[in-house]
């Protein structure tokens, strides 16, 4: 069993009230409410927590892609994974990931993975996804009726920017380009591993088995609701002839634990609700627009992720309901150990995205929630699945081979006379003309 | 939906859920991005003065083929093929809303097919000071108050209706998100295909159709229209909103048999 700390970054001071207040979280959320001297901290808390995830012995940091919203401050997540990629050593880094179809032109993703990949010594996982229908269609102004097609082509561009031995022209319908010719490329052989996060749309079951592609269910529901998704990814693999191996299945849960079950309530169960009633906040006309959704993801009867369905079914749900139902994990160590394994076992599933910061918990809290379960939990665990191969982790390169960042030295440069810095103004002009 | 007629043509591209009717000059009509009601009043009244051509767009209705329409072009080159293989040279055209924007391409391509013009709360501009409304993202009785002069009028719960049933609200459902679909190749995430560079070619007599009411296209749009095509006037039909064919279907039938037969 394998276990990526996944981050979504939430705008931690919504107001109170705000979900009565306001339109939606997404798309049109008013910019007043964002302001950047708290995003300042929040992004650096939110960085420390990951590189804190990576000493507590993750197997993963996660992170995603999101715009114009307060449930999650990624609009370039790549920008974590570079941040990450210096300041952190052991865990992969699960940049789940770009929203290849938004790119112009998409070979951008395929070098700015690649840059990632080389800098971090090959510890990138490559995510994939389509994006919310809030994300490409309302904020990114993707046609929906095109929005599939410009995805695969991206994919086949990228994946051939990576693989192709030499040079070589593209003709696709959404970008031309005459040369493409990958500078960096990315350490690992052929290409880092590949994983693709879905919402529940069917097609994405085909896609990810038969181009041998990790599956990765992101759900608001948790794992009892997903048994339907993950029987549907498990039922194609099985008619292709491809083995259920676990670890080709990914699954996004949150889980907080305390040193009871009652305290887990007492801890946790406000950022919870601040989680659902607040970040889930999506006006229902941008979950879903025409289009997005096939008809046949449609007639399967899979739930939209946000909008209204979403929420009426989480109406007057308490705690012990969220729990009940799955949409959470939570409780002492023992508790989320024993939930855990069921819901892993019921899925079938050999990676776990946890989610530990969830809505507006403070970082003390994050820490101790990761902590516990880094010490608690996850050895618990690890057995699960052995015999099975991770063909889905990546391989980097070895430890003798790693380059080791200098030490951040966090002196004030020394001071010249007139309050400039050494390298300051008064003599530029001499260094940059030495400077070849 | 009653089918009056799937015509198989380009070779098999398409087959066209066509509704042709009456007699008189032709008259090809465009629909707007909610497609045919397949028994349109306003049409059948119009059918006692013109031979009404009236096909779904591909993608829309029954006609298939959506997928080979991507772009304004690819619409365009659907109708001229339609017509050719109806064997009418020219007609009158009147198009509403998405309609109405593809009828003023159709218009500019080939000046000498089409005999006069109506652009019945037409799509293809865009104006920073009047923003149309994000119909794509409205619910039902969102868009019901944009669509209509009076939301609780009949007609306009007409279209609001949803049925009890589960399954013929799934059937429901797709159809519209079909359609949707197929419009937002022409008007996502902005109505505006570029037809200000073309419309100065258009020729033919042209009168622009508004609704006084009118939410989602507001009449000062008129302006864009008559001010670039030569030829050109604006009639305002009082107590419509986008649906004037629907909501005043006499006043409407009425304005365009006029401005046709002068």
């Amino acid at each position: 069993m394998k276990f990526t700390w996944f981050h979504l970054m939430p705008y931690r001071f919504l107001p109170d009230g705000f979900t009565q207040k306001y339109h939606s979280v997404w798309v049109d959320i008013p910019r007043n409410l964002y302001d950047p001297k708290i995003g300042h901290k929040l992004y650096n808390d939110y960085l420390d927590q990951l590189e804190f995830a990576d000493q507590m012995g993750f197997d993963g940091l996660g992170v995603n892609e999101h715009h114009q919203n307060g449930y999650g401050l990624m609009p370039s997540p790549n920008i974590m994974g570079a941040s990450m990629a210096r300041r952190t050593r052991n865990a992969n880094l699960v940049i789940l990931g770009n929203s290849i179809a938004l790119y112009n032109p998409p070979v951008r993703v395929a070098e700015e993975f690649a840059m990632l990949d080389v800098i971090s010594g090959g510890r990138l996982i490559a995510g994939f996804p389509v994006g919310t229908s809030m994300d490409v269609n309302y904020c990114y102004g993707e046609v929906p009726a095109t929005l599939r097609e410009k995805y695969r082509e991206a994919h086949d561009l990228i994946m051939r920017a990576w693989t192709e031995k030499d040079c070589f022209s593209f003709n696709g319908k959404y970008t031309k380009l005459r040369y493409v010719n990958l500078w960096p490329k990315p350490l690992q052989e052929p290409h880092p591993p590949i994983w693709i996060p879905g919402g529940g749309s069917v097609e994405t079951w085909d896609f990810c088995a038969d181009h041998g592609y990790q599956y990765s269910f992101l759900s608001y529901f948790g794992y009892l609701a997903a048994k339907k998704v993950a029987d549907g990814y498990w039922n194609v693999m099985a008619k292709k002839g491809k083995p259920l191996n676990p670890y080709s299945m990914g699954f996004a849960q949150a889980v907080v634990v305390a040193e009871t079950d009652e305290q887990a309530e007492r801890d946790y169960a406000e950022h919870m609700d601040y989680f659902y009633n607040r970040c889930l906040h999506v006006y229902q006309g941008f979950a879903d627009a025409p289009g997005y959704r096939t008809e046949s993801t449609i007639r399967a009867g899979f739930l939209a992720q946000v909008g209204r369905a979403a929420a009426l079914r989480r109406e007057g749900m308490k705690w012990k309901d969220f729990i009940n139902e799955g949409y959470i994990i939570a409780g002492s160590p023992k508790t989320v150990r024993e939930r855990l394994r069921e819901a892993m076992k019921t899925l079938n599933c050999g990676h776990l995205m946890i989610l530990q910061q969830i809505g507006s918990m403070p970082p003390e809290l994050t820490r101790k929630n990761t902590q516990m379960f880094a010490q608690e939990v996850m050895p618990h665990l690890r057995d699960l699945w052995t015999g099975w191969e991770d063909k889905w982790s990546p391989k980097r390169l070895p430890e003798n081979e790693l380059a080791m960042p200098a030490p951040i030295n966090l002196n004030k440069p020394a001071a010249t006379t007139n309050g400039s810095t050494a390298h300051g103004p008064t003599n530029g002009g001499a260094h940059r003309g030495a400077a070849k | 939906m009653k089918v009056q007629d799937l015509r198989r043509i380009a070779g098999g591209k398409y087959n066209v859920e066509l509704h042709m009717f009456g007699t008189g000059e032709p008259l090809l009509f465009m629909h707007g991005a909610g497609g045919l009601l397949g028994v349109d009043p306003f049409l059948e009244d119009l059918g006692h003065s013109f031979k009404v051509i009236a096909p779904h767009l591909p993608g829309f209705g029954e006609s298939t083929g959506g997928e080979q329409i991507e772009d304004i072009f690819d619409a365009i080159l659907f109708y001229h093929q339609l017509l050719d293989e109806l064997g009418i040279s020219s007609a009158h055209v009147v198009g509403h809303s998405m309609g109405g924007m593809l009828a003023a391409e159709f218009a500019a391509m080939d000046v000498s097919r089409v005999k006069k013009l109506v652009l019945v709360t037409p799509a293809g501009f865009w104006l920073d000071e009047h923003p149309i409304p994000d119909f794509f993202s409205m619910e039902l009785p969102d868009l019901a108050a944009h669509l209509f002069h009076d939301p609780k009028s009949p007609i306009a719960q007409m279209f609001m209706a949803v049925p009890e049933d589960m399954k013929l609200l799934e059937d429901m459902y797709v159809e519209r998100v079909k359609r949707m679909t197929q419009a937002s190749k022409f008007l996502w995430p902005i109505p505006d295909r570029g037809l200000k560079k073309r419309a100065w070619r258009i020729s033919a007599k042209t009168l622009v159709l508004m609704g006084a009411s009118d939410k989602l296209i507001p009449p000062v749009y008129a302006n864009e229209f008559t001010s670039r095509i030569k030829n050109s006037r604006v009639e305002t039909i009082a107590e419509a909103g986008h649906m004037p064919m629907y909501e005043q279907q006499e006043a409407f039938v009425k304005a365009v048999r006029d401005f046709l037969k002068s």
